[in-house]
């Protein structure tokens, strides 16, 4: 007898889930990334046909390719991702939205796209994958390399870097974490976890260059950031159609309900660290960098918030599919329109 | 020929000593931000309501308030709508510019102007009223900090007077521009009231021109080409709006603003059935309306010249990626910054060839407020059934300024959203594929995120008809040519010229968009005066259809009229007629940022023509040179 086979709750198998054949290089932190993503999206039941795909472009853009092979997907131009995601959850809110930028891609070309998406609450899951350098033009820098960071070709990095983090929780993301691609328990507890929250997520993966950025002297290098990495607590995700007593100590735990119902358990690794106090996580990430170190996990949260469609006001049902006579007004209201002008 | 031109002169001079009724302009030259907006809408809508047909153009500086503005109003008999370059009829309020304007004139023009000025001293060849603005604005208006914008209203009143307008048209006309502000109505009727009453007294009349009722006017509205162009977009379903504030576009989303929050929320959930979104920057206005558009919505944007330059990239991704989008281009002065406040036609060649390698993109030229009502209604069929951007070339002086128009029609015909794969569709084609051309018209079929249908891979990057990555030599031939064929289709579907023959004429007009009022009134100008008949081929779109070359074909010499310096559409014309066709191309060219007049055109032909043009007066080309950014 075959044994049978395995789904999820929306009856799909796991292979739905994945993508065309990656071409990035082996050993690359963003098919890491790929790879969460698929578990993610299929442990939380996620319809493929709902989902769409969206990124810029370089090494990080590319991987959409490489999971969700059933979805939609958008590879836009350079570092203005969000406007085309903005533009597709506009018409049909009921889509789920995933964006895969780079560091250069956000920090770089993208950045003013890259700081209104934040200000405005959009649904969609933004994920960098940070690599402090830009692959496919052969290792140049970018805005994420830290001061002092060497190339491979000795060039030292002078200029300070943009913590995407810390601009996306000033800006107003409400969900804003931090994680390394070679950490799959919270990375994946991460991506689950957006998953359930309806706002922007910006979620900074520290994902190694193994090809450009993985030298001595690299601080994006995996033996770095292994080193490096500081998590501010612990993960837990339990999602809305899992019924999981979790079991801790009074005051060393964070309960978070999410949008969606789901629970996020935040074990705390330290004194008093508060997701959902502003104030408290920009210095925590000033000071984790004065470091040299990574603050991983959730570094804010703010899942009441309104969403940019709530904010607009518009009508539940996608605005692409609304039948015509709910789109073009009567012959009257051009009458009216027409005597206000005799 | 000398004798001729003597001919027109004379006939011109006689005409001053008479009763010239319902054929003059009147040029109100004020400050800016001092509410003279309001003053001249009144007297504009006025002379409509005595039947007479009429038009008002704003010259306006780049600036919130305290630079010289001139708004010119023309009424004529014979609808003759476009900017007229004599100034008949002067309205003098601007110390700093009165001068100027009233050495300008031509001979047995009128001024009424602000007495301290003492204007009268300058010329003795025009008919001078002075009125004493500030001695009359006291009474009428005892709030000092008012005096200011009431003061203007006055003008009115005075003119109402000396052209014999009815004051209660003129009250009527107040109640509609002012709309419940009852305050503001009653403060203004006795502005207008005074004025009336201190030219009754005191002003006896000298000039010739008058307004005398006619019938010619019945049921038009006015309105300005972006509002025209905003109710368009509300009937064609557009569902996400993405902008950035540019003069001259952006009254077109602020007013699809206001008609979208009164006649397109839903009653039952006072719910918006549409989003509008200020972008942060025009980059990012295109990426929504992409966005936007590839998600199945009816989406748009308007900007000018210098958005149009910012969206190359995200043009020539919609343009590869197949996605549809409306963009209009209310056209202003370049290069760069340019008169941002000023007209012209100088986006053309811009926006055909948008972004870089092999790009052509679909433009529609609406020239009248009515063809702004309609040919956005196109524009999104259009864009949808070609999966392509279509750019709306519209200009300042089309979407500024207030137009009479007949009253516009409710649309008949449902929307056309183009190949949209559907099951029936994908039983009877078999295998889909994404850039598959199916059908042989260069068109493939989308589907849309959330349809159920199959999911494809929208890129920029190089594809095959499946939407796979590629870098294949033949597949990227293959589908080129397949987008080439796509835009050979859209001749077909593009509005199609208005083409006025005419059997004696070995001369043809060839222009498009506003520069449409000024021909005509040119070709009667030519016939009248000369005897020179003349064809006429009113271009509304590219890519252009059989008709271009036929019409070339026809005449002796074509005469593109255009409002740009450098010959737009005839260089672009050029890529595909003939050779023998080229050479029967001429060019009037009329750059100065004023709308182009009949006039100008008129000399122009005539001097190429080999007939001896007298060399007369400019225009005040020199109106607002000393506008701020």
């Amino acid at each position: 007898m075959a044994s049978p086979v395995k789904v999820n709750r929306i009856g799909l198998e796991p292979q739905i889930y994945k993508g065309g054949k990656t071409t990035l290089c082996a050993g690359c932190g963003h098919n890491a990334i790929s790879e969460r993503i698929i578990d993610a999206f299929y442990e939380m039941g996620v319809d493929p046909r709902r989902v769409i795909k969206l990124s810029g472009i370089g090494c990080s853009s590319k991987s959409p390719a490489y999971f969700l092979g059933g979805s939609h997907g958008f590879n836009a131009v350079h570092g203005r991702m969000p406007s085309v995601g903005t533009g597709a959850m506009l018409a049909n809110q009921k889509l789920i939205a995933i964006g895969v930028s780079g560091d250069g891609d956000t920090g770089a070309i993208g950045i003013g796209q890259f700081v209104h998406l934040m200000r405005r609450n959009l649904p969609i899951i933004y994920i960098i994958e940070d690599n402090g350098c830009y692959g496919l033009t052969k290792g140049q820098f970018s805005p994420t390399a830290d001061l002092g960071s060497k190339l491979k070709t000795g060039v030292v990095n002078d200029l300070p870097p943009i913590d995407t983090c810390a601009l996306a929780v000033e800006l107003g993301a409400t969900f804003v974490a931090r994680s390394f691609s070679g950490d799959k328990k919270q990375l994946l507890s991460l991506l689950k976890a957006a998953l359930a929250h309806r706002g922007t997520v910006m979620l900074d993966v520290i994902s190694p260059c193994v090809t450009f950025n993985d030298h001595e002297g690299s601080t994006k290098s995996y033996a770095y950031v292994k080193d490096h990495d500081d998590p501010v607590e612990e993960v837990s995700f339990v999602p809305f159609f899992e019924d999981i007593a979790v079991d801790y100590e009074p005051g060393t735990t964070q309960e978070v309900t999410m949008h969606d119902g789901s629970k996020l358990y935040l074990k705390k690794l330290e004194e008093n660290y508060d997701p959902t106090d502003k104030i408290g996580a920009l210095k925590r990430l000033h000071e984790t960098a004065r470091r040299g170190e990574f603050a991983t996990g959730i570094i804010y949260i703010e899942p009441d918030r309104d969403d940019f469609l709530t904010q607009l006001n518009v009508v539940d049902e996608p605005l692409a599919t609304l039948p015509l006579d709910r789109v073009r007004p009567g012959p009257e209201a051009l009458e009216e329109i027409m005597e206000g002008l005799r | 020929m000398s004798s001729t031109d003597l001919a027109v002169q004379e006939q011109q001079a006689a005409h001053r000593e008479q009763r010239v009724a319902n054929d003059f302009s009147i040029q109100i030259a004020t400050v800016n931000g001092s509410g003279s907006q309001t003053a001249n809408m009144v007297l504009l809508r006025s002379i409509l309501l005595m039947g007479v047909p009429v038009s008002g153009k704003n010259m306006f500086p780049s600036n919130i308030a305290g630079l010289p503005t001139w708004y010119t109003i023309r009424a004529s008999k014979k609808h003759y709508i476009a900017r007229k370059k004599e100034v008949d009829f002067l309205v003098a309020m601007n110390p700093e510019t009165a001068k100027e304007d009233v050495l300008t004139l031509e001979p047995g023009a009128a001024v009424v102007y602000d007495a301290p000025l003492k204007l009268d001293a300058l010329r003795s060849d025009l008919v001078f009223y002075p009125v004493p603005f500030d001695k009359l604005v006291g009474p009428v208006c005892p709030d000092a900090k008012l005096r200011r914008l009431v003061r203007n209203m006055i003008y009115d009143g005075v003119l109402a007077k000396l052209l014999g307008i009815d004051l209660s048209l003129m009250e009527k006309a107040l109640g509609k521009q002012l709309g419940k502000k009852a305050k503001a109505v009653t403060l203004n009727a006795g502005a207008l009231k005074a004025g009336w009453d201190y030219a009754e007294a005191n002003l006896a009349k000298q000039d010739p021109f008058v307004i005398e009722t006619m019938n010619e006017t019945a049921g038009k509205i006015l309105i300005e080409g972006n509002a025209a162009a905003a109710i368009g977009c509300m009937m064609a379903g557009v569902t996400v709006v993405a902008w950035y504030p540019i003069t001259p576009s952006s009254s077109l989303c602020e007013s699809l603003i206001t008609y979208m929050k009164k006649y397109r929320v839903d009653k039952a959930t006072g719910k918006a059935t549409f989003a509008i979104v200020q972008a942060e920057d025009e980059i990012a206005s295109l990426g929504m309306v992409i966005g936007a558009s590839w998600a199945g919505a009816r989406s748009m944007t308007a900007t000018a010249g210098p958005g149009i330059s910012l969206m190359g990239e995200f043009s020539g991704l919609a343009y590869y990626a197949e996605t549809p989008a409306v963009i209009f281009d209310v056209q202003r002065v370049g290069p760069s910054t340019g008169l941002p406040t000023r007209t012209a036609q100088g986006d053309l060649l811009q926006a055909a060839f948008l972004s870089h390698g092999d790009t052509k993109h679909i433009m529609i030229i609406p020239a009248s407020v009515e063809e702004c009502y309609t040919m956005a209604q196109e524009a999104f069929d259009l864009a949808e059934r070609f999966q392509t951007p279509v750019f709306v070339m519209m200009d300042l002086d089309l979407g500024m300024n207030n137009w009479m128009s007949d009253a516009f029609t409710y649309p008949d015909a449902p929307i056309n959203r183009g190949k949209v794969l559907t099951d029936e569709v994908l039983k009877k084609i078999g295998e889909w594929g994404r850039y598959k051309d199916v059908d042989g018209d260069g068109i493939p079929y989308r589907t849309i995120p959330g349809d159920g249908m199959p999911a494809y891979f929208a890129r920029g990057s190089g594809h095959n008809a499946k939407g796979q990555y590629s870098e294949r030599p033949d597949d990227y031939v293959e589908n080129m040519d397949r987008l080439a064929r796509k835009f050979e289709t859209a001749r077909k579907y593009v509005p199609k010229p208005v083409v006025q023959r005419n059997p004696r004429a070995k001369i043809g007009f060839l222009g498009y968009g506003t520069s449409h009022f000024a021909i005509e009134e040119s070709r009667d100008q030519l016939r009248d005066e000369t005897k020179v008949e003349t064809s006429y081929f009113r271009l509304r779109a590219y890519p252009f259809n059989e008709e271009l070359a036929v019409f070339v074909d026809a005449h002796e010499r074509v005469y593109v009229i255009e409002q740009n310096r450098d010959a737009q559409l005839l260089q672009l014309m050029k890529l595909e007629l003939s050779p023998e066709l080229q050479t029967k191309l001429r060019s009037v060219l009329h750059y100065n940022g004023l709308p182009i007049d009949a006039r100008s055109i008129t000399d122009d032909v005539l001097a190429q023509e080999g007939f001896e043009v007298a060399k007369k007066t400019t225009a005040r080309v020199s109106a607002g040179s000393a506008g701020g950014e």
